[in-house]
């Protein structure tokens, strides 16, 4: 983990600090953070030379890069029609009793957020569900309480 | 001549190995760029993204554009719902891609490609980075000057549209560019641009590997060769299935169904939904002169069977675009709004039935005036749903 300052200026040393490259630079940030602060934004902003309104512009229109700090682990639940009509919102009421969130926020310890998504290209397998690039799909409410308690011991084991 | 009955033809051109792809990359950069242009011309490939562009001719205008800079990028963004192939191909065939890449690349006279892969499958990514190591390595050996790059994107629907893909890649909003100028001439940093479908770069493999006649020999006048199926829904065997072109939708039905099938959305949710009554009159192809109901598709097959209300589908599409939308033209953002809201009040009684056919007219108004493929094609499924299924959109 680098401070975000020297990771920005880390990333635009490997993907250059043209316009072209503002993508990969925010990608790298959240991959790391997990969001972009306005910190990191007026950071990005300076070290491309851009109008920081130019960033912020540009990052709040894509669904992954989330300006609002999240959890260490982020759970995108498809929500589109086939992961629809083949449970999705039993899938997220087993998180939601599981974690004690609501779709669209983060527990208190800041390990997991709860958001949805669209199709993730998986409705053969549906429903699916990513946690951060992991993707899981055939997905039941059991299969879901089992994956769930592998990443809170996992964290647990981290710690 | 009306076609004769057509049974479902499994084919398997995608997926066989490819083994041999240093010789068929090898013997193509040694063809002259115009043999490589009439090959894919005779082929009558068109595009698999979804508007089925004549491959041939777009690598042919774009070759003949006189530029020291030119790209190829290999679309690979897939966000269409019920749309999941081209993930398979990266996953299991990636060298066919790369190759195909790379002998646009000499047809057009370009050195850099990319392939622009949708954030969602950022897993991929190891893999791929293998397989284009190794393809560089061999272009090294045999001093062909091609190399290949992966652009994330960053969970955007909207950018499987070129100009929005473009756009995106030039580290902007992903907002779709007025057509013309096209990417031909005018695509990623304003150069001459080819850009294709993850599945189309892998059926030019198939035409490299086996001459077009092979290609030309499956399917039906205006749709020839086969075609990846991303089957899912309420079928007993979801999955992916490689099919000749110009197949009924019945015969598919038959095939595909759970023996309850009520209607099936050809197309994703831009894309076309056919009602029981129409599936005989239907065949899955590219429109031309004499093909009757002919409906194209990027590879969506989805199907609804008797106890899926069509209004939650109608609802789920119409969340869908609403929040795809760039929000760059008025029809499409607030029309997209207005729908949704629009069949929520019918349905809570708040509107009556009347109300529908306006919603029916914004549609038509958004065919005409959105800027893209997005807004234009929400009309599509729209119409559909609340001809066919009238009761249900209001009880
Ligand atoms: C809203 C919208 C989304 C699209 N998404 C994709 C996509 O995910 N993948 C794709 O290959 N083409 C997509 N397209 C079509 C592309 O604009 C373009 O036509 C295609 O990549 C050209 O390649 P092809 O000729 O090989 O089909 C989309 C078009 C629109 C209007
Ligand atoms: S039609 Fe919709 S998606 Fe396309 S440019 Fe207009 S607002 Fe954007
Ligand atoms: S609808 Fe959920 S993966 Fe496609």
């Amino acid at each position: 983990m680098y401070p975000v300052t020297e990771l920005i200026k880390n990333l635009a040393d490997r993907h250059g600090r043209e316009r072209r490259n503002l993508l990969p630079i925010l990608q790298g940030v959240v991959e790391q953070e997990k969001y972009l602060s306005e910190y990191s934004m007026i950071e990005i902003a300076r070290e491309l030379d851009l109008p920081a309104s130019e960033v912020y512009g540009t990052a709040t229109f894509y669904s992954f890069l989330e300006y609002k700090k999240m959890g260490k682990y982020i759970i995108r639940i498809c929500k589109t029609i086939t992961c629809s009509m083949k449970g999705k919102n039993q899938i997220i009421k087993t998180i939601e009793d599981m974690l004690k969130i609501n779709v669209g926020e983060t527990t208190p310890d800041g390990n997991f957020s709860l958001l949805q998504t669209n199709c993730l290209g998986f409705c053969h397998k549906a429903p699916a569900m990513l946690i951060n690039y992991e993707v899981y799909t055939d997905l039941t409410p059991e299969k879901v309480r089992e994956i769930l308690t592998n990443y809170i011991n996992k964290k647990g084991r981290e710690e | 001549m009306p076609s004769p009955a057509y049974l479902l033809k499994r084919v398997d051109f995608i997926f066989k190995d490819e083994k041999d792809w240093k010789e068929i990359l090898k013997n193509s950069i040694n063809r002259p760029a115009h043999e490589l242009i009439n090959e894919l011309i005779s082929s009558e490939l068109k595009g698999r993204g979804g508007a089925g562009f004549p491959t041939g001719l777009k690598w042919k205008l774009t070759a003949e554009v006189d530029d020291s800079i030119k790209y190829v990028i290999c679309n690979a963004d897939e966000g269409e719902p019920g749309t999941f192939k081209d993930r398979e191909i990266l996953s299991k065939v990636p060298l066919k891609v790369l190759t195909s890449m790379a002998v646009c690349g000499h047809v057009i006279g370009s050195k850099e490609g990319y392939i622009y892969l949708r954030g969602e499958y950022f897993f991929l990514q190891p893999e791929l980075n293998k397989s284009i190591r190794e393809f560089k390595d061999y272009c090294n050996e045999i001093n062909f000057d091609f190399t290949i790059r992966i652009f994330m994107g960053s969970g955007a629907y909207i950018c499987g549209e070129e100009t929005a893909l473009f756009e995106s890649m030039e580290g902007k909003r992903g907002e779709p560019r007025n057509k013309p100028p096209f990417p031909s001439t005018y695509g990623y940093m304003g150069k001459p641009t080819v850009i294709n479908n993850v599945e189309t770069l892998a059926h030019c493999y198939t035409i490299f590997e086996y001459g077009s006649k092979r290609f030309y020999d499956l399917g039906v006048q205006y749709s020839r060769g086969s075609k990846l199926f991303s089957v899912s829904g309420d079928t007993p065997k979801p999955g992916i299935y490689e099919l000749e072109l110009g197949m009924s939708l019945v015969d598919f039905v038959d095939e595909f169904g759970d023996g309850d099938t009520k209607a099936v959305q050809v197309g994703g949710a831009s894309g076309f939904l056919v009602p029981r009554k129409g599936f005989r009159e239907t065949t899955i192809g590219f429109q031309g002169k004499l093909t009757g109901i002919s409906l194209p598709t990027g590879g969506s097959m989805m199907l609804f069977n008797s106890s899926r209300s069509m209004y939650n589908v109608l609802d789920n599409y119409l969340e869908f675009f609403r929040e795809e939308s760039c929000g760059q033209c008025t029809p499409c953002r607030v029309g997209c709004q207005q729908l949704l809201n629009g069949i929520k009040a019918v349905k809570r009684g708040e509107k009556n039935a009347l109300y529908l056919n306006k919603l029916m007219r914004l549609t038509e108004t958004m065919q005409y005036t959105a800027k893209c493929g997005l807004g234009q094609s929400v009309a599509n499924s729209f119409s559909a749903i609340v001809e066919n299924f009238r009761e249900e959109m209001i009880y």
